[in-house]
């Protein structure tokens, strides 16, 4: 068992923000949409989109700092043990094998990170963005000639923050599938990673 | 804290020692100090004559004017207002009630058809414009005021004949007094049709009008119904009221009618979200969140049908929680309401009537005025109403509406005093020519009046969950627009829940699965 430092202070500062104002949001957006009783319609308006432009200014030192570190390779997709990971997700880890790929500096997710993560980033959140903002502005898009039904782009923002909430299900979930459930945990507020031995085979083959 | 009581003890003071300081220096004439308002009047159209002696175009303004002619302006063919072939749910109609109707006409002696509508002196100047409050026109001397005291047998009100120089000689623009004698008393009686209109707004605290309220503005009703020679502004809801929605800036002789005249189309200080909603929703839905909010109770069912019903052969009434009837023989069932929640539709100042020769489908609830604005229509906005419920006769064979004769004495085949529905309506069609097949069915029906006024302070007006909120949005009815918070997107909300529900399972599932599979291999 050793240890690697896999996120920097910055990556895991973004990490949680993020993770704050998307909870955030999820809730104050499900508030408007009318779903929750609490926060009544004047004040989850009013925080939603404090939280969205708040985010939207914190995503774009994410983008600034994926750009500049070159960590944005990290979530370049691959195929590569696409299929053994989702394999191993699917069947081996309820018999006990160790994961297909194992975590390193320089490829910190594995296949299916990658493409999720990326699918994150470049489809539903500029999808969110773009239907938040247009929402935001609705009453204004005559000046420019717009027009759009707001029920149509309710929709799709609601649908966005529907992908949202599954996504989070499934990655606050995921978190337990280390070597011990709080391993991934820890690691996202330390920065350090405990690579467990059984997957270090697996590492020294790729 | 001390300075601001001294203001206001100051304010009182002057207010009580100095009556009139207001009025006084804003009219160039003395009307008490004028002859032809000290000789000897007899009558009404006596003083009518002296005021058109001086005002000598005032009468022939007048005569143009709904006030006298009972005929929407806008209508054209003339078939539209009271004197015309439109009707309400309440007491219908005036052919063959005119004594009784006339009461609030501004004019004298209009007891039936033979009434002259070319005579100057037939104009009731007084009732609009004296300011003594001593001048009263008794209720069913088709608008003359009494000669000797008069007691009104149906509420025991004693009227007095007018001291006609005293009334004369105060004349002065209109109060909210003197335009409150008829419209607060719509319907026969303080508050029964309007809802938004009646005897609170004579003396109304903030509360309920910040407008009219001498804590708020002290408006009179011409304030806002700017008048042009004698045409008060106002509504017979013909034409698309947008086309009024002009502010003051853009137009300073525009009819301040609308709230946009004075308030402009961003009324809310800022970037507030709230002026977004102007091209959607009118000023009224929010800042109007209850009617008759000032203690009157209003009059929201009339079901004729149960009308006619003797004790020992002689009417009666049943009284009610409100201090207002519930059963009376004469007209049957009422229903009554205080601080009434509006109902709400799309409305672009457009009202279209069910007129008394038009064919009904007796198996629907009948508009007898109706709205037909639709969502899209750019000039529409979410508006309130207060909707009043009716059950009222209607010709069985023919598939009409009717005008029934309710008011006169035993024998002249009023309903009121005779009891009997067919002839009561076959006076009031044959008044107009009309059809009647001796046929009566009742029908139900509704009458809408949009409310406008009693507009309460703004800390008071309506918030943001009134409207969007899923269960119980004052907006629920409204279609055609989304209401973020009130819609739910279909199938969007319970399809996404499902989903989410689903991959909690998903995962739940999961995590048993592996904690079977460590528990195994160990």
């Amino acid at each position: 068992m050793k240890k690697i430092y896999l996120y920097t202070r910055f990556e895991r500062f973004w990490h949680w923000a993020q993770a704050l104002l998307i909870c955030g949001l999820l809730w104050t957006g499900f508030a408007v949409h009318g779903d929750l009783p609490w926060p009544d319609f004047y004040n989850a308006v009013i925080w939603h989109n404090r939280l969205g432009i708040a985010w939207l200014i914190l995503f774009a030192f994410i983008i600034f700092w994926e750009a500049t570190t070159g960590e944005w390779r990290h979530y370049v997709p691959t195929t590569r043990k696409l299929f053994a990971v989702a394999r191993y997700y699917l069947l081996g880890i309820f018999k006990g094998e160790s994961h297909p790929v194992a975590k390193t500096p320089e490829a910190k997710h594995n296949p299916l990170q990658r493409l999720t993560y990326l699918g994150v980033a470049l489809v539903i959140v500029p999808v969110q963005v773009v239907t938040g903002l247009l929402y935001w502005t609705y009453s204004d898009w005559h000046i420019v000639g717009f027009s759009m039904d707001l029920g149509l782009l309710a929709f799709v923002h609601v649908a966005g923050a529907f992908l949202f909430l599954i996504f989070l299900v499934i990655h606050v979930y995921m978190i337990t599938t280390g070597h011990t459930p709080f391993a991934h945990l820890k690691a996202m507020i330390t920065g350090w990673e405990e690579v467990g031995h059984g997957e270090k085979g697996s590492n020294q083959k790729k | 804290m001390k300075k601001k009581n001294c203001i206001w003890l100051l304010a009182f003071v002057l207010a009580m020692t100095a009556p009139g300081w207001a009025a006084a220096p804003v009219s160039t004439a003395d009307h008490s100090r004028f002859e032809q308002l000290k000789k000897e009047f007899a009558s009404g159209p006596e003083v009518t004559q002296a005021c058109l002696s001086c005002h000598n175009e005032a009468g022939s303004q007048f005569m143009e004017t709904i006030h006298w002619t009972w005929i929407c302006p806008e209508s054209g063919d003339g078939k539209l207002g009271k004197a015309g072939l439109s009707m309400n749910n309440y007491c219908i109609s005036i052919p063959e009630n005119e004594a009784r109707c006339t009461s609030c006409h501004a004019g004298y002696g209009w007891k039936d058809d033979s009434f002259d509508f070319s005579k100057e002196e037939n104009i009731d100047c007084l009732v609009c414009h004296e300011q003594t409050g001593t001048y009263k026109k008794y209720p069913t001397a088709a608008g003359n005021p009494v000669t000797k005291p008069t007691r009104f047998p149906a509420t025991g009100e004693l009227f007095e004949p007018p001291d006609w120089n005293a009334v004369a000689q105060s004349v002065a623009k209109p109060e909210r007094a003197n335009c409150g004698t008829c419209h607060f008393y719509g319907g026969g009686g303080d508050g029964v049709k309007h809802g938004d209109l009646d005897s609170s707004l004579f003396y109304p605290p903030r509360e309920l009008d910040v407008h009219m309220s001498e804590d708020g503005g002290g408006f009179a009703c011409v304030r806002c119904h700017t008048t042009v020679a004698h045409r008060i502004s106002g509504r017979c809801y013909q034409t698309p009221a947008v086309e009024e929605h002009k502010s003051l800036i853009e137009d300073d002789l525009a009819s301040r009618i609308s709230c946009i005249a004075c308030h402009g189309n961003s009324p809310h200080a800022g970037i507030s979200k709230l002026n977004d909603h102007t091209d959607k929703v009118a000023c009224q839905t929010c800042h109007i969140p209850s009617y008759a909010r000032g203690g009157v109770p209003t009059k929201m069912l009339w079901d004729w049908s149960e009308a006619g019903k003797l004790k020992d052969g002689k009417p009666y009434k049943v009284p009610g929680d409100l201090g207002r009837p519930v059963y009376d023989s004469q007209k049957g069932v009422f229903e009554w309401a205080k601080n009434v929640i509006p109902e709400y539709a799309w409305f672009k100042g457009v009202i279209r009537n069910t007129l008394v020769t038009d064919t009904i489908d007796p198996d629907t609830v009948i508009g007898v005025n109706y709205l037909d604005t639709k969502p899209q229509d750019p000039n529409a906005r979410i508006y309130p109403f207060k909707v009043h419920r009716g059950i009222q006769p209607y010709d069985a064979k023919l598939n009409t509406l009717v005008f029934p004769k309710l008011f006169g004495p035993k024998g002249s085949g009023a309903y009121w005093s005779d009891f009997d529905w067919v002839t009561s309506i076959e006076k009031g069609m044959a008044s107009r020519d009309l059809p009647f097949s001796g046929e009566v069915g009742f029908v139900e029906s509704t009458f809408l009046y949009p409310i406008t006024h009693m507009v309460a302070p703004k800390d008071q007006a309506l918030s943001c969950s009134d409207c969007h909120i899923r269960e119980g949005s004052r907006l629920a009815g409204i279609s055609g627009v989304y209401i973020p918070g009130r819609d739910s997107g279909g199938p969007l909300s319970v399809g996404g829940w499902i989903l989410t529900a689903l991959a909690l399972m998903g995962v739940g599932l999961h995590a048993c699965l592996r904690m079977a599979g460590l528990g195994g291999k160990k």
